[in-house]
């Protein structure tokens, strides 16, 4: 990632503490393996007879592919043989002293994915939809893509924000107010972004100017947020809610043409101005974080501040910059539920998204890319459970609700290898 | 600094030697010092008799007084949320010039009926007819401070051993399945064995739930935080899964995702009598309070428990099994937070349980440890403190129509200011603390002052 190395002597001590050891561990191997074996198990213990349908297209398209059908035990089966293949291979590979290749990962990923919605959707009356399955994916994975970038900035800063939580409900409580009454989804999304910016700011201003413990700050600005939220909802939105809590919503945007292509399509090019926003904001805040002085400044201040302060950089400013830009994107991700989502605002509507964004931060090894990434599986697990149910699945529904959080476990526990936050993060800063 | 009684003090070289000694240079010779200067202010001040000054210029700059500080501008800010979301002094605000007195009697109006509704749902209702009704208010309080001191002193061990456990939901959560299996699942056993038996099976549940985050973070080295927020989810539906499955936790014959009542030889009796909701639950907690207390600062595995919170580097060189620490705190600190489940289920809800079951402890939990300062003792006050607002928000609520949300305001704000003394001590320009450097940690700590004398 980063080129910098920190020597662990000088590095704050609240870093992970025993960062020196050797690189290579089992870890991922074991977890592969018994993600495998456990898959198998469910195989093994409710065979599904039957086959099962992916319906790959939409009437709109502009040619029709066929609707898949596979023969359903014999998908999961092969697709069983397929992870235990890349298992041998990360074992082998272990042995010598080497990583599990990322393509190898994903390959094991993507098949029993595959396998696991062969033998679920087996003998259903309904088609799986592969479209509605992804689209789904790409509009619910939006506020924690955003709070996820957002997260990313502010620790790269050396800010860690357990808040995001508490500025996307912010974010989504001024987006409804705002929205209601003016009648424009844009000046709701200002507004979100302008409210997420003032937990942001006093974040900052307990984290970085008073010094106190970034963590408990986060953790007492969402239980904040959630109370203030909640208690104007009640006192002041539910008595005038046609006023104040009617908000108009974004509309889709279709790309002409590129709508047409087939999965891709009503996929990526059909959606709201909020999602390709995401798309957008994904890449500028990787090319600023990685291409821009600004950037450089930003992780310098977040992997040693001392050595950063020494050449001249002001070390509270760029915290602070840093913070406020993370707000103002996360604020997005905000008004996504009351402009895009619904026209509404609800009591706690976040649901917790922000603490997924923040596991998808640490799960993405604070890189904005792949923490997008990983925010997108969450959406993606998500929405695999509400189109399952459609299609009958015999899983509880309970499971395919854990499913997300049971594999962010697994992720960080293994699967990621050792993620390493910048050195400095969470520490704050006195300058001597 | 020293600067705020410059005229009264009799001329002291050893102020002077403070002054010339930069702090952030040499912390050790700055302390000694200034213990020196302490102690010769001591002996002056007994000369003198001006003892209750000094009395008063310490207390005034000590911790609680910024504890309190805290709380009183936390409940300025409630003051504020409810005057202005209140209808009658919107409408009298409407001619505020013509008749300015209707909107801030208005405005006294709301703020004295929410307080003192606040008040007579937490410690006495001074409007109830009988005496039974009258004190009923502070059992509730007690009642629901019980399983918030439980929870608090698991998150607060925790955090003395450098660990943040956000996952108390899901240890309440699976303590409660624990005991609430054992309490209505198992039949024919006595009272208080088999009270003995849920008590035991829930406090595993909580333990061996935390256990999962310690071991995780010990072998793996995945962050605490993360780790506790997924397992309240994984916790949340996996009990709603056996909830909602007939032959697990469901109560049979019934569609509800909601368990069977608790059979009564496992139910905590009530504490002093059946008209009051207070049962040993309570007298659990404050046991706990002294446990932990004696475990922290008495033995010697809570030495080591605070050692890896201080440093995990010197506690690992100074022979300290540094994994091995973290499982056996989370272990505890599981155990402890599930205490708090199993009051739930034995003592407050014995009707059934639902998935809510945690009541929003395990989160309340944090509040409440920050506010004790992770101190066991402070967390048993944080923890009434939060029991009282809990009981008297509902009044609140009840009577006034003011949302119980107020209360999350209240109790964030406190904690927030009290996360921040300088900032609390600016607000109400209190003197700086009377011993500003603590052992060990002088350079940050001595730096932290200058930035509390720009504020």
């Amino acid at each position: 990632m980063t080129a910098t190395t920190v020597d662990g002597a000088t590095a704050p001590q609240a870093a992970a503490p025993s960062r020196a050891v050797s690189t290579v561990t089992p870890k991922a191997a074991i977890a592969l393996g018994v993600v495998l074996a456990l898959y198998a198990l469910l195989l093994l213990l409710a065979p599904h007879e039957g086959d099962a349908r992916f319906r790959l297209s939409t009437e709109r398209d502009l040619f029709v592919l066929p609707t898949l059908e596979v023969p359903a035990l014999a998908t999961a089966w092969v697709c069983a043989a397929i992870g235990l293949a890349v298992v041998a291979l990360a074992v082998v590979r272990n042995l010598g002293g080497r990583r599990v290749p990322l393509w190898g990962t994903v390959l094991y990923a993507a098949a029993l994915l595959v396998g696991f919605l062969a033998w679920a959707a087996a003998g259903s009356p309904r088609d799986l939809s592969v479209v509605g399955l992804l689209s789904g994916a790409v509009v619910l994975c939006v506020p924690i893509v955003y709070g996820a970038l957002g997260g990313v900035i502010g620790e790269r800063a050396g800010v860690v924000n357990i808040a995001i939580e508490g500025q996307l409900l912010a974010g989504a409580f001024t987006a409804a107010i705002v929205g209601s009454l003016t009648n424009s989804p844009w000046a709701g999304l200002l507004a979100a972004m302008v409210a997420s910016v003032l937990v942001a700011l006093v974040l900052g201003l307990f984290a970085i100017t008073y010094k106190v413990n970034q963590i408990i700050v986060g953790v007492v600005l969402n239980v904040l947020v959630i109370g203030l939220t909640s208690f104007l909802y009640s006192q002041v939105l539910v008595p005038s809610a046609e006023v104040l809590n009617t908000t108009t919503r974004f509309a889709r945007i279709p790309i002409p043409f590129l709508e047409r292509i087939p999965l891709l399509g009503p996929v990526l090019f059909n959606q709201t101005i909020v999602v390709y926003l995401m798309f957008v904001m994904v890449f500028a805040v990787w090319f600023a974080l990685y291409r821009t002085r600004w950037g450089l400044r930003v992780r310098a201040v977040g992997e040693h501040p001392k050595a950063a302060d020494t050449v001249g950089i002001d070390v509270v400013r760029t915290r602070y910059r840093a913070v406020v830009t993370a707000g103002a994107v996360a604020g997005i991700g905000g008004a996504f539920y009351t402009v895009v989502s619904i026209n509404q605002f609800n009591r706690e509507m976040t649901a917790g998204a922000g603490f997924i964004a923040l596991a998808a931060v640490i799960f993405g090894k604070w890189n904005p890319v792949r923490a997008a990434l990983a925010g997108l599986l969450f959406g993606f697990a998500t929405n695999l459970q509400n189109v399952l149910s459609v299609v009958g699945s015999p899983v509880p529904s309970q499971f395919m609700l854990m499913l997300p959080y049971v594999v962010t476990l697994l992720a960080v526990a293994g699967l990621v290898g050792r993620s390493r936050p910048p050195a400095a993060d969470g520490v704050p800063y006195t300058k001597e | 600094m020293s600067g705020q009684t410059p005229g009264r003090e009799p001329e002291n070289p050893l102020d002077q030697a403070l002054e010339s000694v930069d702090a952030a240079a040499e912390p050790g010779l700055a302390e000694e010092l200034e213990q020196e200067r302490a102690r010769e202010r001591e002996a002056a001040v007994e000369e003198t008799g001006v003892r209750w000054a000094d009395a008063f210029r310490r207390i005034v700059s000590g911790g609680w007084v910024v504890s309190v500080g805290a709380i009183v501008l936390a409940v300025l800010v409630g003051s504020i949320m409810i005057v202005f979301t209140d209808e009658r002094v919107q409408e009298t605000a409407g001619y505020f010039f013509a008749r300015p007195g209707d909107m801030l009697a208005a405005a006294a109006d709301a703020v004295g009926g929410a307080y003192s509704a606040l008040f007579r749902g937490s410690v006495y209702n001074y409007q109830a007819d009988t005496l039974t009704l009258a004190i009923r208010p502070l059992t509730q309080t007690l009642t629901n401070a019980g399983p918030l001191v439980a929870a608090g002193l698991g998150v607060a061990l925790a955090f003395r051993a450098g660990l943040f456990n956000i996952g108390g939901q899901g240890q309440i959560l699976m303590a409660a399945a624990g005991a609430g299996w054992v309490g209505f699942g198992l039949t024919g056993v006595p009272f208080p064995l088999h009270l003995l038996l849920a008590l035991v099976a829930g406090i595993l549940a909580g333990a061996l739930w935390a256990g999962i985050a310690g071991i995780l973070k010990a072998r793996t080295g995945a962050h605490e935080v993360i780790v506790t927020i997924m397992l309240n989810y994984v916790a949340f539906y996996l009990i709603s899964y056996l909830l909602a499955t007939p032959g697990l936790l469901q109560a049979p014959g019934s569609a509800n995702p909601q368990t069977p009542r608790t059979q009564e030889s496992a139910i905590l009796p009530r504490l002093v009598g059946e008209r009051f909701p207070l049962h040993w639950g309570f007298v659990l907690s404050l046991l706990a309070v002294v446990l932990v207390w004696w475990l922290l600062n008495r033995s010697s595995i809570g030495f080591s428990f605070r050692a890896v919170g201080e440093n995990p580097k010197a506690a690992r060189v100074a022979g300290i099994d540094v994994p091995r620490t973290t499982v056996s705190v989370m272990l505890v600190a599981g155990a402890l937070v599930g205490l708090a489940g199993v009051q739930q289920v034995l003592g407050t809800i014995t009707t059934g349980f639902g998935s809510d079951i945690d009541a929003g402890i395990g989160f309340d939990a944090i509040t409440v440890a920050l506010l004790g300062r992770s101190n066991p003792w402070g967390v048993l006050g944080a923890g009434i403190l939060f029991g009282g607002f809990k009981a008297g928000g509902s009044a609140m609520q009840a009577g006034e129509g003011i949302p119980i949300e107020i209360v999350l305001v209240v109790q964030s704000l406190i904690v927030l200011f009290i996360a921040a003394p300088p900032l609390v001590r600016a607000i109400f320009r209190l003197p700086q603390p009377v011993t500003r450097q603590r052992r060990g940690t002088p350079p940050v700590r001595s730096t932290a002052t200058t930035t509390e004398g720009q504020a």
